[in-house]
């Protein structure tokens, strides 16, 4: 492999971490309070507003529903007026964003659903209000779930992130379709595909680890 | 430690209004209490520190089910100081009952006083501080998994506001209290069921309540693990003065540290009174069938299945002579053989206490007809005593 080739490796994946990074951060900020939202506004729920909770429900479904590289596509323009562009590493972060919430979201609620209704009870009959049993119940509890919830974002996002090449996105995925793919190097593409897989690796593996620490449930010592 | 817990100081228990009703030889007596204790009510409201005045509680119609009446015109007084059992089988709305004291549930109907306050009236602001003030006990502990035994008794007091100080200075004897001091830092999947329940009792008791509801707290524990756990909600009630409403289906739970006992069925009571009352001359036909599961008073299992309910030529009737107090020291069987000439033979028998008073029972097989049968039931009601047929055996 030539230092060209290294070089553009060392900065395709500098994109890629660049668009994770940011699209899970914001994504994460978004959809951790969605989440909540949508497991706790139910009928007869912590925060019931069962007109809102469908409304944004059906919206998460669209959004996740559509496949990612329409949705790079089909939100477009507003992308140019968010990024001020449509093309570029930055301009990708949008879709990536956009795509995150909602996944995120669902995870999340589906990690405080989990959390034993019997504690929300408990939690009442102590005189807790309903945002100190979100905060001091039902985000302490389901941590190791939203852990692993945003474990799995992140590697989803990594797999995203290869796709916004079709936006002048760079990234890995971008260099292994152009130069591994389009010009024949299997170098490259073995390269990027090996530095995906050490990556994804990383993440699963910190995720885990954070996730184990935080859970309390089954310790046996 | 009692200069940190004790909220309030011990209140002698009043008998009120509903919450004794008659029973056996003491009815004129507590017919008298519950007459004065009515008339005082209006200038004394706060004589009992629960009071459901005529509660119904109603879950609406839906799709699945048709209306549900889970309470029906409730009327019971918890007296201050007192340890009071609600007892019922699963689904009587025992439960229900329950969740009105703190707010959890609202009535359809009728008022929940605690402590002076209808707190079915109240918004969920007021409500919230009033919850402050009624520790309650689960049956599944509902212990926060992700805190250690140490932060979940802290967890009320967090959310009450109080300085981290304060908590350390409260919680801290509180774990010396239920014995768990050596426990402080462990997380509940670190202790054992019983461990867990007085991590629950401390945590309940951390805000420094009046009222403590305990909901089946013994229900998912071993029996000698509810023994030790009912001893400390007993030894709670009587070194802290706190009140103890519980719910439970069973009788031992309440023969053990009730001195107040209601009988709850289909959404009704249907028995209250004095615990020694209720266990040792039980009226209604769903107390009997709750009894049955005492230890003391469970039939062998070889006579339970001889039992038919019709009498048949030859056949022996199977008594239950139920010994209350005094009578549980006198010679009784060899005077009914003397007065009435009818041969006893005894089957089964226990004697128990309730509350330092003897109690117990006896299966004896009487022979002879139905006149005979007749005579001996008419000398043990003479003497005091109560008796049932349970059966015939041939």
């Amino acid at each position: 492999m030539s230092p060209e080739i290294f070089k553009l490796l060392l900065q395709s994946t500098g994109q890629t971490l660049y668009m994770v990074a940011i699209a899970g951060l914001i994504g994460s900020l978004v959809g951790v309070p969605l989440g909540v939202f949508l497991a706790t506004s139910g009928r007869g729920e912590l925060y019931a507003a069962p007109a809102a909770n469908k409304v944004l429900g059906a919206i998460v479904n669209a959004t996740r529903s559509t496949p990612f590289i329409i949705l790079v596509v089909a939100i477009i323009p507003f992308t140019r007026l968010v990024a001020g562009t449509s093309i570029g590493t930055s301009a990708a972060i949008v879709p990536l964003t956009v795509a995150t919430v909602p996944f995120v979201a669902r995870l999340v609620e589906a990690a405080i659903r989990e959390v034993d209704p019997g504690l929300i009870e408990a939690a009442r009959a102590m005189g807790a209000s309903p945002l100190q049993i979100v905060t001091k119940v039902l985000l302490a509890e389901a941590r190791p779930g939203i852990t692993l919830a945003l474990t799995l974002t992140v590697v989803s996002l990594i797999g995203y992130s290869a796709m916004v090449g079709a936006v002048g996105g760079g990234g890995l995925g971008d260099l292994g379709i152009r130069y591994g793919y389009q010009r024949f190097m299997p170098d490259v593409m073995a390269a990027v595909v090996i530095v995906l897989i050490v990556l994804v690796q990383a993440v699963q593996s910190a995720g885990d680890m954070l996730a184990r620490r935080f859970d309390k449930r089954s310790r046996p010592r | 430690m009692n200069t940190v817990l004790a909220g309030n100081p011990p209140a002698p228990s009043i008998l009120s209004r509903t919450a004794i009703a008659a029973g056996g030889e003491n009815r004129a007596e507590f017919a008298a209490a519950g007459a004065s204790a009515k008339n005082d009510r209006m200038s004394v409201p706060a004589n009992a520190m629960v009071s459901f005045e005529a509660v119904s509680k109603r879950f609406p119609a839906n799709r699945s089910s048709a209306e549900v009446v889970a309470l029906d015109a409730i009327e019971l007084d918890v007296p201050r100081g007192s340890v009071t059992g609600i007892i019922g089988r699963s689904g009587a709305g025992k439960s229900t009952l329950i969740r009105l004291v703190n707010g959890l549930e609202k009535p359809s109907s009728g008022r929940v006083i605690v402590d002076g306050v209808d707190v079915a009236a109240l918004g969920e602001d007021r409500l919230r501080d009033v919850r402050r003030s009624i520790g309650m006990v689960f049956q599944h502990f509902n212990l926060l998994s992700s805190r250690t035994a140490y932060q979940n008794i802290a967890l009320p007091l967090e959310i009450a506001g109080v300085d981290r100080r304060v908590i350390e200075a409260r919680v801290t004897p509180l774990l010396g209290l239920v014995g768990l001091t050596d426990k402080r830092d462990r997380y509940p999947s670190e202790l054992s069921g019983g461990q867990k329940q007085r991590v629950g009792i401390a945590r309940a008791l951390a805000t420094q309540p009046k009222l403590l509801l305990s909901d089946e707290a013994t229900s998912a524990l071993d029996p000698e693990t509810t023994r030790s756990i009912l001893a400390l909600l007993k030894q709670i009630n009587t070194e802290l003065g706190l009140t103890v409403l519980l719910i439970t289906h069973e009788m031992e739970v309440v023969k053990t540290v009730a001195d107040q006992v209601a009988v709850i069925d289909r959404g009704a009571i249907v028995e209250r009174g004095t615990t020694f009352d209720i266990l040792s001359a039980p009226k209604h036909e769903t107390t009997r069938a709750l009894l049955a599961g005492l230890p003391s008073l469970r039939l062998p299992a070889f006579l339970a299945e001889q039992l038919r309910p019709e009498p048949s030529a030859g056949s022996r009737a199977v008594l239950r002579i139920s010994f209350a107090g005094d009578s549980a020291t006198q010679p009784i069987l060899s005077r009914l053989g003397q007065v009435t000439g009818v041969e006893v033979n005894i089957l089964a028998g226990a004697i128990d206490e309730i509350g330092g008073r003897p109690f117990g029972s006896l299966v004896v097989s009487i022979a002879g007809e139905s006149k005979t049968l007749a005579k001996a039931e008419k000398h043990l009601a003479g003497q005091g005593l109560q008796t049932e047929v349970l059966g015939h055996v041939a």
